[in-house]
This record gives structure tokens, sequence and C-alpha cells, in this order.
């Protein structure tokens, strides 16, 4: 592994010391603040830091309704913080909020940053199109077009990139299938049950070249992460994970404002993430690329630099992806078959600390010390990496 | 058995100071964008300033209606105010003046919409008052 040289900026002031789920699955009987305070505290067990210790919090939820996530979640919690943060970058922001959060730690605003994401999308039926500001632009420009949001926005995508490299819908499916070869390895993951290329292809048409085995799940759940400085991570319960690289972006909002549809704003953070971290994409030893549908892991994989632009449909053709291959992706089975409330990235971020702590199991990636998160939002609107290690760069 | 509910209604565009101007031409069958007097890029969707140069010196133009598809899907699962539609072709056009924007894509067989295929403008009712530019293949 290279390394640029010394470095000493906020990055290397932190640690991530604990991390969690809720409850995953179909929860008609939970509340989305339930479920980010059940992750909440078993975050913070996980990290043996107490309730009290957190004075920094960064929430966010799926639901329209709650105006004010970080505040509301702090009540409910009984937390009074010095930072609080509520950006919101869609299914990144949590890969953005752990580098808000090392900064304001790094800034001396706070020491402990909870973390946490709580959804109940499948009970609520809820989706991400409708009901939004009649004045907005899209909702005067596109949305009287019927457009299915989110899949038909990726749909432009991926059509676009099978027009420009030939990418064909066999290849868009190995992504699939390789997530749920992973699921079955994963207790906790909402569909296990093995698949095939041909069961993809053969799943009903959604928006055109995606079907509906492309497509993430729909489920309820949290999720949270604790960050804190590096002093307080030498006396927590298990092995800090340090943040070696971060970077966040966004291109747009709607998926007609894209510049180039094939093109992520992962082509901005992946090469900043990486020259943070003083590696190259050779180096990463486990990935967790965000799989809303299977078109967006081909383009993320490409604009963080792991294969050429256009050639993503070839690299994870050939089991590259799946358990056994080289590229280990996805560990826990993606938002492709593990769980999917709507926003994925906290669960990005709880399987590469869990792979680096080593505590996968059968799904355990053999020796990793290396781990990138890689969140997209919205309509392939927002962008955040994060390079993660277990030892400090 | 449940018993059915009425459909939902279509989302349909209400038009504001800003958007006005774009609606109103639209009833007339004519495709407008705004251009920018300071930096001379072509605008869509409408705003208050330009976004190249943050002029606010912006005109109305007429396109001339012609452009090409950039990307397409044919939508089978249709939100809510569609389904009775779909099958249905959901594209971007590049506009011959530069902006892209969201639209139909009409034609008698979808399965012969293509990207890059060229494409000029007609517009359809919507109800409402709302006529809605959509393209189809140029004659």
């Amino acid at each position: 592994m290279t390394r640029a040289g010394p470095r000493d900026d906020f990055r290397d002031r932190v640690a991530i010391v604990g991390v969690a789920e809720s409850e995953l699955g179909h929860l008609p009987h939970r509340t989305e603040l339930q479920l980010h305070a059940r992750a909440a505290k078993r975050a913070l067990d996980d990290a043996g830091i107490a309730k009290s210790e957190v004075d920094g919090i960064l929430s966010i939820g799926s639901a329209r309704g709650v105006r004010f996530p970080s505040m509301q979640v702090a009540e409910y919690l009984g937390i009074v913080p010095s930072y609080s943060d509520s950006t919101s970058l869609g299914g990144c922001s949590f890969e953005a909020y752990v580098q808000h959060a090392a900064m304001a730690i790094a800034a001396g605003l706070c020491s402990v940053c909870l973390i946490t994401y709580g959804s109940t999308q499948r009970t609520g039926g809820g989706s991400f199109g409708g009901g939004a500001e009649p004045w907005l632009p899209a909702s005067q420009f596109e949305a009287p077009y019927g457009l299915p949001m989110m899949a038909g926005a990726y749909a432009l995508a991926a059509q676009r990139h099978m027009h420009l490299y030939g990418t064909t819908r066999e290849q868009l499916a190995r992504v699939a299938v390789a997530a749920r070869q992973w699921a079955a390895m994963n207790p906790l993951a909402f569909r296990r049950e093995p698949i095939t290329v041909e069961d993809v292809l053969a799943s009903a048409p959604v928006s055109s070249p995606l079907h509906r085995l492309d497509c993430c799940l729909v489920t309820d759940g949290g999720g949270a992460v604790v960050v804190t400085s590096r002093e307080r991570a030498r006396d927590t319960a298990k092995a800090p994970v340090y943040l070696w690289g971060s970077a966040e972006s966004h291109n747009q909002t709607s998926i007609g404002a894209m510049p180039e549809l094939t093109v992520t704003p992962a082509a901005i953070t992946g090469p900043r993430a990486f020259a943070g971290a003083g590696i190259t994409p050779a180096d990463i030893d486990v990935a967790q690329i965000y799989d809303s549908f299977t078109i967006t892991v081909l383009m993320t994989l490409e604009d963080l630099g792991f294969c050429p632009k256009g050639e993503g449909g070839r690299f994870v053709g050939d089991g590259r992806i799946a358990p056994g291959g080289a590229f280990p992706m996805n560990t826990q089975g993606g938002g492709l078959s593990y769980t999917h409330p709507g926003m994925f990235g906290i669960f990005l971020i709880t399987e590469a600390v869990r792979q680096l702590r080593g505590e996968c199991g059968e799904r355990q990636v053999a020796g990793a010390r290396l781990a990138l998160c890689h969140g997209t939002g919205g309509a392939l609107s927002s962008g955040a990496t994060l390079i993660l290690g277990s030892e400090p760069r | 058995m449940s018993t059915p509910t009425p459909s939902p209604a279509k989302p349909l565009p209400i038009p504001n100071t800003e958007t006005a101007p774009f609606w109103d031409a639209a009833r007339e069958g004519r495709l407008l964008v705004q251009r920018c007097r300071a930096c001379g890029e072509h605008i869509f969707y409408p705003r208050l300033l330009c976004p190249h140069c943050m002029s606010d010196a912006l005109e109305w133009v007429e396109t001339s209606g012609r452009g090409t598809v950039y990307s397409f899907t044919i939508v089978h699962k249709a939100p809510p105010g569609f389904r009775d539609e779909a099958p249905y072709a959901v594209g971007l056009v590049d506009l011959a003046e530069g902006p892209r924007l969201m639209t139909r894509i009409l034609a008698d067989d979808l399965d012969r919409i293509s990207v890059g295929l060229p494409v000029e403008v007609s517009f359809t009712s919507a109800g409402g008052g709302i006529d809605l530019p959509v393209f189809r293949a140029c004659s």
C-alpha cells in the first residue's frame, strides 16, 4: 500500500467506534423514531459509550413529515448537542455525516457524534414520487410525464449506458445475482433465496431496461454509527476503525438536469477520497457500493476508478463481485437483497466497519484492512465516498 | 376484496410568474426557452437568473421544436394517475438550441425509439388548460 506522505488533517483526529442496525424488514408495529432510537442504543452499546457522552447528533429519515430530524431524534433520546446536522444528500447523507462529524470533532465542537437513520418506508407504502411542492421545477417539468421515481431516472441512465458502451441486461443482472449470493450468508438479509441471471431477466418490467430484480428492496429499518476522537477511541469496546479519505458532492437534483447520465458524482468524490487517503483503487480489500439499482453499481465502479469508463458491465460479468471473486463487494447483500428503507448509505458503513473488525463470520473477507463506501443519493444526484482502515493511515 | 378506489389525479403543472410564459406559449403550439442576453446561453427550465453567469437579463425565445433523443425508457410500472396509459415512453430530448427537457416520446411502435433519434415537438392537452410539449420522430 502506497502513501502520499505524512498527512495530518481532521480525518486523523477521529475513529468510528460503534455501528448497528435497528430491527429490519416489515415493521408495522414500529415508528421511524423508534428505529432511530433502537439503532442508536445498539451502536452506543457496540462502542461501549454512554448516551450521556453524546454531544453531536446527525440524523435524517425518509418520512416527509419530520421537518427537523436531528432536533426530533435528539429530543426523543434526551440529548442536548453542541453539534447538530440534518444535511440531506439522500442515500449518501451518512457518508457525508462521517466527514461532517470528523470536522466537528477535530474543530473541538463536540467529542462523540451519534449518526442515526430510521424509516418505515415499506409499512408506509412510501415512494419518493409525488407530494412535492407544485412550484418546484421537477413538479412542473418532469412529474407531468409519468416517469416512475426513482426507477425511471436510473432507467434513463441505464439505457444511455447500454447505447454508449454496449452494456447488456445480463451484465446488469450479475449485480443482483451476486448480491443475493452474499445475502445467503447474512441472517439479517430480507431476501436470501438464490436467484439466477434468467430470473432477473424474466422478472416483471418496471421501466426499461430495468426489471423488478434490478431494483432495490423497499423495507423498514434503521441504523446508527458512533464517531469519536482518536483519544476517546483508545478506551472503547471494540477495535476503532479509522478514516483515511472522504469526499462529498452533487451534480443536480432532477435527472433532467444531469449533465451526462452515465457519469455520477463518484467521478468527483472518488479521486478526492483516494488522493486524501494516499492510496489507489487497487489497495481496497472490500467495497460497499450503493446499489439502489443494478446500473448504479456499474457506473459507480467506473467513476471510482475500479475499471475504465464503460467497462462496468464486463467488470462484474465474470463472477468477480460474487463470493469467492477477486472483488468482494456488498458483502451483506446490499440494498438489492439485505435491506433498503429508502436511504441505504448508513448500511454501507456498518458492513465496512464489521469487515474491518473481522466480525462477518461466513462472509468475512480474509485480512480486510481497507474498505471503501460509496453512497449515491436522489436521482444519481449526490455522491459521498469514505475510505476506512483497520489501522490509522 | 377491497372496493375500487378512484384513480388518483395526474400531477399537472401549476404555472407561476417564473413559468407562465412557457405554458402560455405551449397553448399556442410554441416551445419557448429562456436565453441569457449577457452570455448567450439558452436555458431550461425557466429561472430568475442565468445558471451560467447569474445575469438576470433573460429573454424568452421560440425554439425550432426539433431535437434528438438523449435517452428514454418504456414505463411499464407507472406512477399513480398514469397506470391506464402504460406502456409509454418517457425521454430526455436535447433541443437543437442546447437545453435538455423531459418529455413523452410518441410512437406507433415504441420499439422504434432509440437514443439519437431526431424528433420534433407537438402539443397534447393534459386538461386543466395545460398543453404539454411531447415529441415524435421527425416526419
